[in-house]
């Protein structure tokens, strides 16, 4: 459609945002490259010299990498069940008509706005506390010992915490899906004498699939780098060490820049692997 | 086998009256066509008929067994909806195959009524397609294909041919009424296009808002307007509708002659007028004739080729014994 002249005009003026964008992206994973083959120890001695691939065999073969991951893994996949499961159920509650529609709606994407660290510290004060939470006073209303969450259900409270501010994100995709879905589609299938239940599946999920698929991808884009929740929480403890805290840990707590880069590197290979997993899996979904 | 009553149907939406007390039968094997401006409440009627809209009072029987409270899928009747909604992540075959499925009908049966219905509308290469790569047609074809497979004992059809560019739909209008002739099963049709209602129905229901003006075979209602809202609504170019002293020397408020009941001459005739607009069909050529004194605007339908020119004196001459008389009420007089 364009001329050769506003092509590249186009391409003279979108340069300095790709260079800012790609100079944002490419010095620091450069930098991470560069630091995940020294042995750099910031308090005890600095820059030590070229190690090779030191940094990287310490990090895979520590007791602490494969449960890492593991821990990773499951805390994506458990959040993105819950989000999706949920946030369709939720999405269809919110699409029948009802009074204060737009208030109710705007109550349940509030949980998005709340910042990760404010959200986990008032999780773990209000909710989970084991003397003075709620739940804890729920617990002894039916006369049971309150549980310690943190320690006792660690994970099981971790993935409550990042579910609770996920699903408000699933639900408005998800409900903005539903919201296209075509009335008489669905009369149509009324008139054929299709039940609930095959209506859910034969139209209102396949219609879906494609919110669903955006949501799983953009979702496990964050969820694999969730920091703030296990840091005012668990601090990594009972079994709530991800990948991203380890390499926290490594960097910060360690001291250790050069192993915490190379643990970087296995990060984002990590992503790439799952990406192109979930990519295959639901990929197809988005060429329709 | 496809008898439908209504009897003192009504219809509230919040405090809006859309149909007031309404009744109507239609029989068996009959096209019936509700036809009207849009907002008259016939695309409601019909889904009152079809169970996707409650009665606000009021009963529909379907073969003389009392179906108000019948949920749709168990009325027997199939729908043909305007936007064809059409379940776009199916295959035609699928499509047409869903209302059996859900049925619980056997697979073989199921084949055999999907072959006989994709042949009977042109659609057997096109089976295994998604309707996101069928034209118009095709799609009005396929939601025609799953209507047909239930072997309903009536068919209703929501404005299926507006969404069709004129030559196709003269193209399907066909096919519809070829399909009544072969199935002989009864037929609802909604439509704004009084075309598709005088060439298609069997019986011609005319609505507006939501009042029942005129019921009859078209040819009825074409010379027997029974008030002036038929008249007008009927009939392509439009009746002419005189008032003043030339309706009074008939007895009459108002007189209706149609265009093509008007001789036209270039000599001699009861009124005469300044050619305006002359549009040349080749088979007829339209008159829009000013300064009349009877009208704004008289309508000529003149057969043939007649060459009158924009800004001559033409002299008409209505055919007395097609002239329509309506009161002050605009009720015909007979």
């Amino acid at each position: 459609m364009a001329t050769h002249q506003s092509r590249s005009a186009a391409r003279l003026m979108m340069a300095p945002a790709v260079v800012l964008l790609l100079g944002w992206m490419l010095v620091p994973l450069s930098m991470t490259l560069y630091f995940s083959f020294k042995k750099y120890l910031p308090l005890r001695g600095g820059d030590l010299g070229w190690v090779g691939l030191e940094n990287y065999t310490r990090f895979v073969t520590s007791s602490a990498f494969w449960p890492s991951v593991q821990a990773t893994l499951v805390i994506v996949g458990a959040v993105l069940v819950i989000t999706i499961v949920l946030g369709i159920l939720l999405a269809m509650l919110l699409d029948q008509p009802m009074w204060g529609q737009g208030i109710v709606r705007i109550l349940v994407i509030a949980p998005f706005f709340v910042m990760p660290t404010v959200s986990a510290l008032v999780w773990k004060n209000m909710f989970m506390d084991p003397v003075n939470g709620l739940f804890a006073h729920l617990w002894q209303f039916f006369g049971l010992a309150p549980i310690e969450w943190l320690s006792q259900a660690s994970m099981t409270s971790i993935i409550m915490i990042v579910s609770w501010q996920w699903l408000p994100f699933a639900t408005l995709i998800l409900l903005t899906a539903i919201q296209s879905l075509d009335g008489e589609q669905m009369e149509a299938a009324e008139m054929d004498g299709a039940p609930a239940l095959s209506k859910f599946f034969h139209l209102v999920l396949p219609h879906m699939a494609r919110a669903i698929t955006i949501v799983v991808l953009i979702q496990m884009i964050f969820l694999l780098s969730i920091f703030a929740e296990i840091f005012v929480t668990t601090q990594g403890s009972f079994g709530t060490r991800t990948l991203t805290y380890l390499i926290y840990q490594r960097v910060l707590e360690s001291q250790n820049v050069g192993l915490g880069s190379a643990g970087g590197i296995f990060a984002v290979i990590l992503a790439n692997i799952i990406a192109i997993f979930l990519m295959r899996i639901v990929g197809k979904n988005l060429d329709a | 086998m496809g008898k439908i009553q209504l009897k003192q149907v009504t219809k509230k939406f919040g405090d809006v009256q859309v149909i007031p007390p309404l009744d109507l039968t239609i029989e068996d094997g009959e096209f019936a066509v509700f036809v009207g401006p849009s907002g008259c409440g016939k695309s409601t009627l019909l889904r009152m008929i079809a169970g996707l809209e409650d009665l606000t009072t009021g009963t529909i029987a379907i073969d003389d067994a009392d179906a108000t409270d019948t949920p749709p899928a168990k009325r027997g009747l199939a729908m043909v909806f305007q936007s064809y909604a059409l379940y776009p992540h199916m295959s035609v075959r699928k499509n047409i195959a869903f209302p059996l499925r859900m049925a619980k009908m056997d697979k073989a049966e199921q084949d055999r009524r999907i072959a006989a219905a994709a042949s009977a509308l042109n659609l057997t290469d096109y089976l295994d397609r998604r309707p996101g790569q069928l034209s118009g047609g095709q799609r009005q074809r396929v939601a025609i294909g799953r209507a047909i497979v239930r072997e309903p004992s009536a068919f209703l059809f929501d404005e299926p041919l507006s969404n069709l560019d004129a030559a196709l739909r003269v193209g399907m209008r066909l096919e519809i009424c070829e399909m009544h002739e072969r199935l002989k099963t009864t037929m609802i049709y909604v439509t704004h296009d009084q075309v598709e209602a005088m060439t298609m129905a069997d019986k011609i229901v005319v609505l507006q808002a939501g009042v029942i003006e005129q019921v009859g075979s078209p040819l009825e209602l074409y010379h027997a307007p029974r008030n002036l809202f038929v008249a007008g609504f009927i009939g392509s170019p439009k009746m002419n509708l005189i008032s003043g002293p030339e309706a009074a020397k008939r007895d009459a408020v108002t007189i209706g002659i149609r265009p093509e009941h008007i001789d036209v001459s270039d000599s001699g005739g009861m009124w005469q007028g300044k050619v305006g607009v002359a549009e040349h069909l080749g088979s007829d050529t339209f008159f829009h004739i000013h300064d009349t004194g009877l009208a704004e605007m008289i309508t000529v339908r003149a057969p043939g080729e007649v060459s009158f020119r924009h800004g001559d004196t033409i002299h008409l001459t209505p055919r007395a014994d097609q002239i329509h008389r309506f009161d002050a009420e605009g009720l015909r007089l007979s």
